[in-house]
């Protein structure tokens, strides 16, 4: 059984962005990127479900489209375990272009278990995993917060409202991942930092195709009204406002 | 011409993002000079679909199968998919909620339509078709051209008022063949809560965070919520520390909610905890220290032990109620 973790790279989360050249570009300077926080818990349970032989599963690959900037973050992922990584050569211009690169690879090379995390923490467009297994016409599980593998079979937990589904689905099958997948991200050690220099990364000129969407410009949001304080030992006034001037209660 | 807005029904019912969809979807076939059609898939009793024509839908299709029990998302795209070509759409409408992320990707390349996700306003301009969302995870919104033909949009969450209008639709059942070994899910469990306030629908949401201190001091915010009728939420230290369940966090990686009123007692307000609740309409903050973050993004703010401030909290509340 063989996995592909598709990986995205973002800002580090804690990052205030900034825009440039007319507020159509993200000023880059001094971003830290990192692997986007779903991909890399999605990453980590693929490597736990690889850690017990009894699943079965002989590979964990990683996929991203992006130029070589991003290879610091692809060389992470590698870090952390995985075996090797693909990386299609563009830049990345929306959800669609970037499903079509991933399909096609996965078209010449077949995976059992895609997972792909359920948005990325920039555009969040919780788009990429639906639109690939669509390209692929494979099933797809959005809202997963659990993987496992149970005699070569895989059983997903589905998030619904106010709970939760156990779902099984015929392989290959694209698993859009959310929180709870993994406990913690796995963290690269010395050993798997040395180990990352030498896996394969291979790069893929992109395939042909147009973009369905265009970023025209990035606004800030509106900055919120100044705090109005209240009192800490009459939160009664609170109540009060909260009726007579936002009145929502 | 129309606009399609697909309204999910949860055990035969709608609710109120559901009437929040075919609100936008009415007021968005109004700026493209067309009609709303919504579109409801499974069994739904008419008097529930009928309620769908107050808020602007001009026609209501149901589309009935008994052999579709389960969701599937291939399943549902194609419907979609076939009701959109049939009604001759130029936006398909959806929730940007569990159902809605799962369908409208699949959708986009099924009809080879732009997909705008999780937009919060009608389009700022229909030619081209600019949608204004959130990018980011909130700390920046972007102007999104859709270049295609037919478009797809997912509205957020309790970003759009309800618009009542007079009701004058149609309702169309309609049987849809199925072959039901195409359905490829098999669901085999379900655990599901029942009576609790879901998380993303509340209109008030209390949440506690690492200055609750331990699991044991969470009873008066659990007190707070039931007298608002409110869900109980957490920041993701206090989830991770076991204190309360996964499902209650807020933040980046764990639940997006866009209440009408938020409490968060002993948040700090880290980016990634802001990045999840920073839509919501007021947010009230009780914290012990005054140069919290979480001060600027609150409307009202009491500096002070949550441990303090939260019982004289309840007894305002009671009083105002007559408990």
């Amino acid at each position: 059984m063989k996995i592909l973790v598709c990986i995205s790279n973002v800002p580090d989360t804690t990052t205030k962005v900034k825009f440039v050249d007319d507020k159509k570009k993200l000023d880059t300077a001094g971003i830290q990127w990192i692997i986007n926080p779903w991909d890399e818990l999605s990453l980590t349970r693929a490597l736990e479900l690889k850690d017990d032989t009894t699943n079965g599963v002989q590979s964990v690959t990683v996929a991203h489209v992006g130029l070589i900037g991003a290879e610091p973050t692809i060389r992470k992922a590698l870090a952390i375990g995985a075996d090797d990584a693909i990386r299609i050569n563009a830049d990345p211009s929306d959800a669609y272009f970037v499903a079509f690169q991933l399909a096609q690879v996965i078209k010449s090379e077949p995976y059992d278990i895609i997972l792909c995390g359920i948005e990325s923490s920039d555009f969040n467009g919780s788009a990429v995993g639906g639109m690939l297994a669509e390209f692929l016409g494979y099933p797809s599980v959005s809202s997963v917060s659990g993987v496992g593998i149970v005699d070569g079979k895989i059983i997903i937990n589905r998030e619904i409202d106010g709970g939760k589904e156990i779902v099984s689905v015929p392989m290959p099958v694209v698993a859009i991942v959310q929180k709870g997948i993994a406990k913690e991200p796995r963290i690269a050690a010395m050993r798997g930092i040395m180990m990352a220099r030498t896996k394969p990364l291979r790069v893929i000129e992109p395939f042909e195709v147009e973009s369905l969407t265009t970023v025209i410009n990035f606004e800030m949001p509106t900055p919120r009204a100044a705090c109005k304080f209240i009192d800490a030992e009459n939160p009664r006034q609170l109540i009060e406002l909260l009726q007579n001037e936002a009145k929502i209660i | 011409m129309s606009v399609l807005i697909f309204v999910e029904n949860w055990d035969g019912k709608f609710k109120k993002l559901s009437f929040e969809l075919v609100s936008y979807g009415a007021k968005l076939a109004e700026m493209l000079n067309t009609e709303a059609v919504a579109l409801s898939i499974g069994n739904v009793i008419n008097s529930e679909l009928e309620k769908l024509g107050n808020f602007g839908a001009k026609k209501i299709i149901s589309a009935v199968n008994n052999s579709i029990n389960v969701f599937d998302s291939e399943v549902y795209t194609s419907i979609i998919a076939g009701f959109a070509k049939q009604e001759d759409a130029k936006v398909v409408v959806l929730s940007h909620n569990n159902t809605g992320k799962a369908i409208a990707p699949r959708l986009s390349v099924q009809l080879k339509a732009g997909l705008g996700s999780g937009v919060s306003k009608l389009p700022q301009r229909i030619d081209p078709f600019m949608v204004y969302k959130k990018v980011f995870s909130g700390n920046a919104f972007s102007n999104l051209t859709i270049n295609t033909g037919i478009k797809i949009l997912t509205l957020a969450q309790n970003s759009f008022e309800l618009v009542e209008t007079p009701n004058n639709s149609i309702i169309n059942e309609i049987s849809i063949d199925w072959n039901p070994s195409s359905v490829k899910t098999t669901v085999t469990e379900v655990q599901k809560q029942s009576g609790k306030i879901l998380l993303t629908d509340a209109d008030i949401v209390v949440s506690g965070g690492r200055g609750m201190k331990s699991s044991e001091n969470w009873g008066p915010i659990v007190e707070l919520a039931d007298l608002l009728g409110a869900a109980t939420a957490c920041s993701r230290p206090v989830s991770d520390e076991g204190w309360r369940p996964h499902e209650e966090h807020t933040g980046q990686t764990g639940k997006i909610i866009a209440p009408n009123l938020y409490f968060a007692i002993g948040i700090s307000g880290a980016t990634q905890h802001l990045a999840g609740v920073s839509s919501s309409k007021f947010i009230v903050a009780i914290n012990t220290d005054k140069d919290a973050p979480i001060f600027s993004a609150a409307q009202y703010g009491i500096i002070g032990d949550a441990s303090k401030v939260l019982p004289k909290l309840v007894e305002a509340v009671k009083v105002v109620k007559g408990i």
